[in-house]
């Protein structure tokens, strides 16, 4: 299979008073085409800032890119121009974002909205821009769509919004779609609906996908590999029924066991004892120790690296996972 | 948005019949007897009656007040005490300037306003901005005669550029314009900064630049769009200090306007004149407070369509 996208080594600081802190520190991960990738992990461990950092859209934050690669189709995104970066984004590389309700520009029609992109990236006039853009209204499943063109954003509800963006993000026919948590903001019914449109959209498509989420539900629904992020680092990769049917990581595990029974619906996952650890104050080796219960001296003093174990395309970043593979031992 | 205009059409007509009660009853709260003070000092009793007879002074108040929106229905504003002729002639020559002073002063204060404010923004704590902003913290510092004083030194005394005052020619009204304008200039460009830097922080602002947009389509499509709608309803309040700046600039640009008659006709007495110009900054200002709002609503479709 070719890659789509390779992230080596990316790593995103911000400047703050006491010293710059690492939102993403050294992240490697690819995506294949027309592959759905989960990127999961606790609140703040850097997720949202991983997806901006890959379409460089750090601007007007206090972030900025602090070393590492981003090939999209062998090019590095990190070294383009940017003009030539304009013509990625929106284009091939398209993003949907967690919060459909201020996503759209308050004061400009839903069409005009829409044929943004298309009149940019196709080069198409005004009334085949429009056809385009009703064309892909239709597509996401919004009715009367050659009405709703001509309203503002606040006449839509909330899975309204997100299938116009959605059909925004996929005008131009990217080649992959990060999506940040699309389904977070709305009700549980409509959740399910965005979600199937999106796994529609992208089968017949091929396209690729970057998943952010921190619902595991949505992972196991959607995806056909996973990385779980943790403090800015990947701390396992698998493919999805692999990381269910055996998580590595300690945290990964952690994780999969908080998710309540009977798919009841979860809005933060807490129940890992412990703090996600403050950017300015890192633990000095395994970011998962302190929280850990299978921490052992090694731990604390030396990070471990992300290395294969457990099968094909696997990887864990833990001391206790990488021993027990030297051994020809069972994980935990 | 008919709904909307409707409901501010509408809620004009209770404030313009609040100043007209207001102006009205202006002459009838000065200590005296109204008819005493029009026919002047030195007039006989049966004078004093006479005028008295002839406005209708003893008939009762609102039967005065109806016949006196009769009159203004009919152009009539009364005569002026001191000079007997009608007020509604002596305005006729009075108006124009001070709307054209108005108008400049506005004009040139919102464009540059506005200019100076998303220049500052977008390129925020760089020199640009802080240029912007010192000339924005000088005008709303400095004192607006004092500026309309040093501008005659030099572009008129010094420099000839343009006449010292009056009103001959378009070159007349450069200097009071610019006079007038600077605090709202400069209030306006630092108000559309702050708004600017707001908008550029929004959501639909990062959709805008990951469709591929150029920064300038972003930050000149969608973040003005939404920032000018609270500048237009900062700038339209503002109009109202504009109207109280012109009687200082008038004054001291001798410009035969408005706000010179109102200085000289208080320095007079000369109440049925103060009576008629209050009436007119009264409604001038109720009717530009409209305007703005009808302004905001065609900016913003929220108004637009909840109120349909
Ligand atoms: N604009 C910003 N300024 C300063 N720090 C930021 C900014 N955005 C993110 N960070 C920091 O980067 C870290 C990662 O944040 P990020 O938003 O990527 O988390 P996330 O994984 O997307 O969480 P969530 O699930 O809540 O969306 C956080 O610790 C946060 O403090
Ligand atoms: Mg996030």
């Amino acid at each position: 299979m070719n890659k789509l996208l390779e992230v080596e080594g990316l790593k995103t600081e911000f400047k703050r008073a006491g010293g710059n802190v690492m939102a993403v520190a050294g992240l490697d991960f690819h995506i294949n085409s027309g592959e759905v990738l989960g990127l999961v992990g606790e609140s703040g461990c850097g997720k949202s800032v991983t997806s901006l950092s890959i379409m460089r859209l750090l601007k007007g934050t206090p972030g900025q890119n602090a070393g590492g690669h981003v090939k999209f189709e062998g090019k590095d995104l990190l070294r383009l121009s940017e003009n030539e970066m304009r013509k990625v984004r929106g284009k091939e590389l398209a993003m949907i974002f967690q919060e459909p309700m201020t996503s759209l520009n308050p004061v400009l029609r839903i069409g005009k909205q829409i044929e943004e992109p298309i009149r940019l990236h196709l080069g198409f006039n005004k009334a085949k821009a429009r056809e385009h853009a009703v064309h892909m209204l239709q597509l996401v499943g919004i009715p009367r769509a050659s009405e709703v063109m001509n309203d503002y954003p606040h006449q839509l509800s909330g899975g309204m919004r997100q299938r116009v963006m959605i059909a925004m993000a996929m005008s131009c026919h990217p080649k992959l779609l990060i999506a940040d948590e699309p389904t977070t903001a709305l009700d549980v019914t409509i959740q399910a609906q965005i979600l199937d449109l999106m796994k529609r959209l992208k089968e017949e498509r091929s396209m690729g996908m970057l998943l952010i989420t921190h619902d595991l539900g949505v992972v196991a629904e959607m995806c056909d590999r996973v990385v779980v992020m943790y403090a800015g680092r990947v701390v396992e990769e698998a493919p999805v029924k692999e990381l269910f049917a055996n998580p590595q990581h300690p945290y990964t595990q952690g994780l999969i066991r908080s998710v309540p029974k009977l798919r009841q619906k979860v809005k933060r996952l807490e129940s890992i004892p412990g703090n996600v650890p403050d950017l300015s104050h890192m633990p000095q080796g395994c970011k998962f120790a302190p929280r850990c219960a299978h921490v052992m001296p090694e731990c604390m003093t030396t990070e471990p690296e992300l290395l294969a174990v457990g099968g094909e395309g696997r990887k864990s970043r833990c001391w206790l996972t990488q021993q027990s593979e030297q051994k020809g031992g069972s994980a935990v | 948005m008919g709904r909307y205009a409707l409901q501010r059409l509408l809620g004009v007509i209770p404030l313009l019949f609040v100043v007209s009660v207001v102006v009205f009853m202006f002459i009838h709260l000065i200590p005296g007897d109204p008819a005493r003070l029009i026919a002047g000092k030195e007039a006989t009793l049966e004078e004093i009656n006479g005028i008295r007879e002839q406005l209708g002074l003893n008939n009762p108040l609102w039967q005065q007040y109806i016949d006196y929106m009769g009159r203004l229905f009919h152009g009539d504003l009364g005569n002026s005490i001191r000079s007997g002729l009608p007020v509604s002639d002596m305005l006729a020559t009075r108006v124009m300037p001070t709307i054209w002073l108005t108008l400049f002063s506005m004009g040139w204060a919102v464009i540059m306003g506005v200019f100076i404010g998303i220049i500052s923004a977008i390129n925020r704590n760089k020199w640009p901005d802080h240029v912007g902003m010192i000339t924005a913290i000088s005008g709303i510092s400095i004192p607006g005669f004092w500026l309309g004083l040093v501008l005659i030194q030099i572009f008129s005394v010094e420099l000839g550029w343009f006449p010292t005052g009056g009103v001959d020619s378009w070159s007349s009204y450069v200097l009071p314009s610019l006079t007038l304008g600077a605090g709202i200039m400069s209030m306006l460009a630092r108000f559309s900064r702050t708004s600017m830097l707001e908008s550029m922080r929004e959501d639909y602002i990062r959709t805008g630049r990951a469709k591929g947009l150029h920064e300038f389509i972003v930050v000149g499509r969608h973040a003005l769009r939404n920032s000018l709608i609270q500048v237009v309803t900062v700038a339209g309040l503002q109009f109202g200090f504009l109207l109280g700046g012109s009687v200082m600039v008038e004054t001291v640009f001798s410009i035969p306007g408005m706000g010179r008659m109102l200085v000289d006709s208080i320095a007079f007495r000369d109440y049925t004149v103060i009576q008629a110009l209050l009436l007119l900054f009264a409604t001038e200002f109720i009717l530009i407070n409209l305007l703005v709002d009808l302004l905001y609503g065609v900016l913003n479709p929220k108004i637009r369509f909840d109120s349909k």
